[in-house]
C-alpha cells in the first residue's frame, strides 16, 4: 500500500478553503464605515420622558456617549443596559454625559424598560423618528461617542461592552477641551 | 419548568448520541450484536428526546412565554396563531432544533428499513448519522441553546420577522431541511463503505430512492424559496444568486450530478471514486451552507445571525471533509481499479460530461460566493459579486445541460453507432430547428431566447419519442393503448421518473426564460382616478386605505385591473410594524399563464390623493410553479417500489 503517497494529498486540498472560511470570522461583513465620523453631531431637542427638554447644544464641552435604543430590542439592549448604567454612574462626575433616545417604541414598554435596569441617566423618546434618520441609524442598538468639541468621533453597532465604553471614553476626555 | 426540562431533554440526547455513535462502531469491531442493539435503542431514544424539545419550544411559543430568550426575540401578543407555531423555526435556535428532529427521524426510518438488509454497512451508517445528530445537539445545548432565558422577563416580545409571516416561509425550511438532513443518509452509506471496505454497488443500490426524495425535497425548497421571493420581497424576481440561496443550491447541483453518476456505476461499474467524492461535496456543501447561513461571515439578506456558532460549524466541517477525504485515500487502491470509456460517442460520456457541467456550475457558484472573502483578505478590498456573474457563467452551462438532457436517455451504452444517432435524435433534432424558425417568425429576436426554446423543443421531443415507441412496441404484443402507457409508468417507473422530472425543468426553464427575456415594468406616481397603461394593461388608483392589525398598521392602495374589460382589483400594501425602522411592502397581483401582473405599493401621500406604484407584467413566471408540480409527480414516480420484472 505504500504506492502513490501522494494521495495523501486529497485531505489537504481541502485546507486552503476551510483557512479561508475561518479568516472570515475576523472580518465583519456589514462593518461599513458611517460617513458621519468626525462630523458635528446632529443637534436636536427632545422632551425626556420625566419631562424636561433633552438637547445637544447645552452639553457643548462635555464627553458625550449618545446611545439609540428600543425596549423590544433583545438581546443586544437588555445587554447593554447595565453597561451604560454603569458607564454612567462610574463617569458623570468626569463631566462625561450619558444619553439615551428610544426609538419606535411605546412609552408605557419604555418605561417599564427603566424601571427594570433602573436607568438614571438622561433618556427621551423620539416620536418623530427624526433624530434617529439624522444620525443614520439603521437598528438598534447603536451608539454615537461625541467629543467636547460636538463632533461624532466614533460609532458603535451592536451591545456595548465596559471595554468599548471604557476604550472610547478614557480616549475623548484625554483630549483637551478645544 | 419547561424551559429548563428542554434543555435537559437536549443534553440526555446528546449523551445518547455520543454512546449510540460509540456503540455500534464497537459493535461492528468486535462483532458483539448487543452493542448495536444498544445504539439502536439510543437512536430511538434521541428521536423521543428531540421530539419532546420541539414540542417544548413549541408550547413556550404558544403560551407567550417570554422568559424564554427565544420565544421573545420571534413573537410577540400580536403574533398570530400559526405563525407562533412557525415562528419556532424563525431563527437560528428553533431552526436547528427542527433540522435536528428530521435528522432524528430519518435515523429512525434508516433503522426500520436497513437493520437487516445491510448487515455490513448499517453499524457504520448508524455511527455517522449518530456521530452528525450529535454535532447538532451539541449546537443546541452549548452554541445556540434555544431555550436559554431572558431577564428582566419583557412584558411583551419583540416579534417575528414580518417577511416570515407567510405561507411559503412555513413551507421553505421544512422541504429545504428535509432536503439537506436527508443528503446525510447517502453521505453515511458511503462512509460505510469506505469504512468497511465495500465500495462495489451495495451502498449505491439502497441509497438511490433516499437520494431522490432528498433531491425532490430540496428542489421543493428552492422553488418555495423563489416563490416567497417572488410574492413577498416586491422586486419582482424570484431568484438573487444570494449567498444564502447559493448556499442551497451547490448542493442541489452536486446532488443532481450524483443521481446521474450513479447509473454509469449500476450499469457499467465505473467512477466508483468519482461518486464517492460526490457525496461527500455534496454533504460537505450542507454543512457549507449551514456554516455561510449562520455564521454571518457573508453578508446577506437572511443570514440569521452573528456568534460562536460559526466556529462550531466550521470546525465540523473541516472534521467531516478531513476523515472523509481520508477515508477515500486510504481506501484509493480498491477504488481505483476501474472500466475505461469505449468512445466519446456513448451515453457513459455523456453522462460524464453532465457531471463535469453540474460540479463546474456548482464551483462557479461557490467562487462568487466567498470571492469577496477572498478578495478581503488577499487585497482587502470589499467587493461584491453580483447576479451577472453568475448568469454569465452558469447560463451556458445550463443550456449545455439542457442539450444533454435530450441526448443522454436515447444515446446507446459503450458506443453510439451512426445508425443509433439517426434513429433516436434526427427527428428530435429537426423539431428543436423548426421550434426555433417558428420562435423567430413569431418575432422572438433574442438569441439566448431562442437558443433555449428550441433547446426545449429538443429535448421534449425526445422524451415524447422514446415514450411512444416503447408504448407502440407494448401495443404491438396486443395491449390497448392507456393501459400499455400505465404499465409502462409503472414498469419502468425510474426511467420514466426521470423523464417526467426532465419535463418539469424543461418547463422551468422555459418559465425563467420567458420572465428575463420579456417582463416589462413601470413606475409612477398617480393621482386619485389616474391611470397608467403598460403592455396593453390599465391600472387605475382608486383609493388608499388604513388599517391596523394585529400586530402592525397596514396602509393599502385600490388599483382597478383592466384590459379593455375589468379584470379585478389589486390592493397592494405597506405594513409597519413597530419593531421594524423601515415599512414591508405587500405585493397584490395576478396570476396567469400568460403573465403575471404585478403591483408594489410605493411612496403615497398622507391624505390618500396621490400614490407611487411600480406595475409590472411578468412574462411566464406561472411556469416556474407549474414545472415544480410536474417535477414532484416525476420524483414521486421514480421512488415508487421497482416492481420485478417479468418480460
Amino acid at each position: 500500500m505504500s504506492r502513490r503517497p501522494w494521495r495523501w494529498l486529497i485531505p489537504l486540498a481541502a485546507l486552503p478553503v476551510l483557512a479561508l472560511l475561518a479568516y472570515g470570522f475576523r472580518v465583519d461583513p456589514r462593518a461599513i464605515p458611517s460617513p458621519l465620523v468626525g462630523r458635528p453631531a446632529p443637534g436636536f431637542t427632545l422632551t425626556a420622558f420625566d419631562g424636561t427638554p433633552l438637547g445637544l447644544e447645552a452639553q457643548r464641552g462635555r464627553v458625550v456617549v449618545l446611545n439609540f435604543w428600543a425596549s423590544w430590542c433583545y438581546p443586544a439592549c437588555y445587554e447593554e443596559a447595565p453597561v451604560l448604567e454603569r458607564s454612567w454612574r462610574a463617569y458623570r462626575d468626569r463631566g462625561v454625559l450619558v444619553v439615551g433616545v428610544d426609538i419606535q417604541d411605546t412609552v408605557e414598554a419604555a418605561r417599564k424598560f427603566m424601571r427594570d435596569f433602573g436607568l438614571s441617566f438622561p433618556n427621551a423618546p423620539d416620536p418623530t423618528g427624526k433624530v434617529s434618520v439624522d444620525y443614520g441609524t439603521y437598528g438598534v442598538p447603536e451608539t454615537f461617542f461625541l467629543d467636547r468639541r460636538g463632533r461624532i468621533r466614533a460609532k458603535h453597532v451592536g451591545a456595548l461592552t465596559d471595554e468599548v465604553v471604557r476604550t472610547h471614553v478614557e480616549r475623548l476626555l484625554a483630549e483637551p477641551a478645544s | 419548568m419547561i424551559p429548563e426540562l428542554g434543555y435537559g431533554a437536549a443534553i440526555v440526547a446528546l449523551g445518547l448520541a455520543l454512546w449510540g455513535a460509540v456503540a455500534a462502531a464497537l459493535g461492528e469491531r468486535t462483532g458483539r450484536p448487543a452493542l448495536l442493539l444498544s445504539a439502536q435503542h439510543a437512536a430511538v431514544g434521541v428521536f423521543v428526546l428531540v421530539t419532546a424539545c420541539f414540542a417544548l419550544l413549541t408550547y413556550a411559543f404558544l403560551t407567550f412565554d417570554f422568559s424564554v430568550r427565544y420565544v421573545a426575540t420571534n413573537t410577540n401578543l400580536g403574533t398570530p396563531f400559526y405563525y407562533r407555531i412557525t415562528g419556532v423555526w424563525g431563527a437560528l435556535e428553533g431552526s436547528i432544533i427542527l433540522w435536528t428532529w428530521m435528522l432524528a427521524l430519518y435515523t429512525l426510518i434508516v433503522i426500520l428499513r436497513h437493520r437487516e438488509s445491510a448487515r455490513e454497512l448499517y453499524p457504520w451508517v448508524l455511527t455517522v448519522m449518530l456521530g452528525v445528530l450529535a454535532f447538532f445537539l451539541l449546537v443546541i445545548t452549548v452554541a445556540a441553546p434555544p431555550f436559554a432565558r431572558l431577564s428582566p422577563v419583557p412584558a411583551d416580545g419583540r416579534g417575528l420577522n414580518p417577511l416570515l409571516e407567510d405561507t411559503g416561509m412555513i413551507t421553505h425550511p421544512v422541504a429545504l431541511y428535509l432536503g439537506f438532513t436527508g443528503l446525510t443518509v447517502p453521505f453515511a452509506f458511503a462512509m460505510a463503505a469506505l469504512c468497511t471496505g465495500r465500495v462495489g454497488d451495495a451502498w449505491i443500490t439502497m441509497t438511490r430512492r433516499w437520494t431522490i426524495v432528498a433531491w425532490y425535497f430540496l428542489s421543493l425548497g428552492l422553488l418555495i424559496g423563489g416563490w416567497w421571493s417572488y410574492h413577498v420581497l416586491g422586486w419582482g424576481g424570484y431568484w438573487a444568486w444570494d449567498p444564502v440561496e447559493n448556499a442551497a443550491f451547490m448542493p442541489w447541483l452536486t446532488a443532481t450530478a450524483f443521481l446521474h453518476s450513479v447509473m454509469i456505476q449500476e450499469r457499467r461499474r465505473m467512477l466508483k471514486l468519482w461518486n464517492l467524492a460526490l457525496v461527500i461535496l455534496t454533504f460537505g456543501l450542507t454543512l457549507f451552507g449551514t456554516f455561510l447561513t449562520r455564521s454571518g461571515v457573508i453578508a446577506s439578506v437572511h443570514a440569521f445571525t452573528q456568534g460562536t456558532i460559526g466556529a462550531f460549524f466550521l470546525s465540523f466541517l473541516a472534521l467531516v471533509m478531513l476523515s472523509a477525504l481520508g477515508l477515500l485515500a486510504w481506501r484509493w487502491e480498491a477504488l481505483s481499479a476501474q472500466g475505461a470509456l469505449d468512445s466519446v460517442v456513448s451515453r457513459e460520456s455523456v453522462f460524464l460530461l453532465n457531471n463535469v457541467m453540474l460540479v463546474a456550475a456548482a464551483f462557479t457558484v461557490f467562487f462568487g460566493t466567498v470571492f469577496p472573502l477572498l478578495s478581503e483578505a488577499l487585497r482587502g478590498v470589499k467587493v461584491s459579486v453580483g447576479a451577472p456573474f453568475f448568469n454569465q457563467v452558469n447560463v451556458p452551462l445550463f443550456l449545455g445541460l439542457i442539450f444533454l438532457m435530450g441526448v443522454g436517455p436515447l444515446i446507446a451504452w459503450r458506443r453510439a453507432t451512426v445508425d443509433n444517432l439517426r434513429r433516436n435524435f434526427l427527428g428530435p433534432v429537426l423539431t428543436g430547428v423548426a421550434a426555433a424558425t417558428f420562435f423567430f417568425a413569431l418575432g422572438v429576436r433574442s438569441a439566448l431566447a431562442v437558443l433555449t426554446l428550441a433547446l426545449t423543443v429538443f429535448v421534449a421531443a425526445t422524451i415524447a419519442l422514446d415514450f411512444a415507441r416503447a408504448t407502440r412496441a407494448r401495443a404491438r404484443l396486443g395491449e390497448p393503448l392507456l393501459p400499455a402507457m400505465g404499465g409502462l409508468l409503472r414498469r419502468h417507473n425510474r426511467r420514466y421518473g426521470g423523464f417526467v422530472v426532465h419535463l418539469g425543468i424543461l418547463i422551468i426553464a422555459v418559465g425563467v426564460t420567458g420572465s428575463q427575456a420579456w417582463s416589462v415594468q413601470t413606475e409612477t406616481t398617480l393621482d386619485r382616478g389616474q391611470s397608467a397603461a403598460l403592455a396593453g394593461y390599465r391600472v387605475r388608483f382608486e383609493d388608499l386605505t388604513a388599517s391596523e392589525e394585529s400586530n402592525h398598521f397596514k396602509v393599502a392602495g385600490t388599483f382597478t385591473v383592466s384590459d379593455g374589460r375589468v379584470l379585478g382589483v389589486l390592493r397592494p400594501a405597506k405594513k409597519f410594524y413597530p419593531q421594524e425602522q423601515s415599512p414591508i411592502a405587500y405585493v397584490d397581483y395576478r396570476l396567469g399563464l400568460r403573465e403575471d401582473i404585478y403591483l408594489v405599493l410605493g411612496d403615497f401621500a398622507r391624505d390618500g390623493s396621490r400614490a407611487t406604484v411600480k406595475f409590472q407584467v411578468n412574462r411566464l413566471v406561472s411556469w416556474i410553479w407549474i414545472g415544480g408540480l410536474v417535477l414532484t409527480a416525476g420524483a414521486g414516480l421514480a421512488i415508487l417500489p421497482e416492481t420485478k420484472r417479468t418480460a
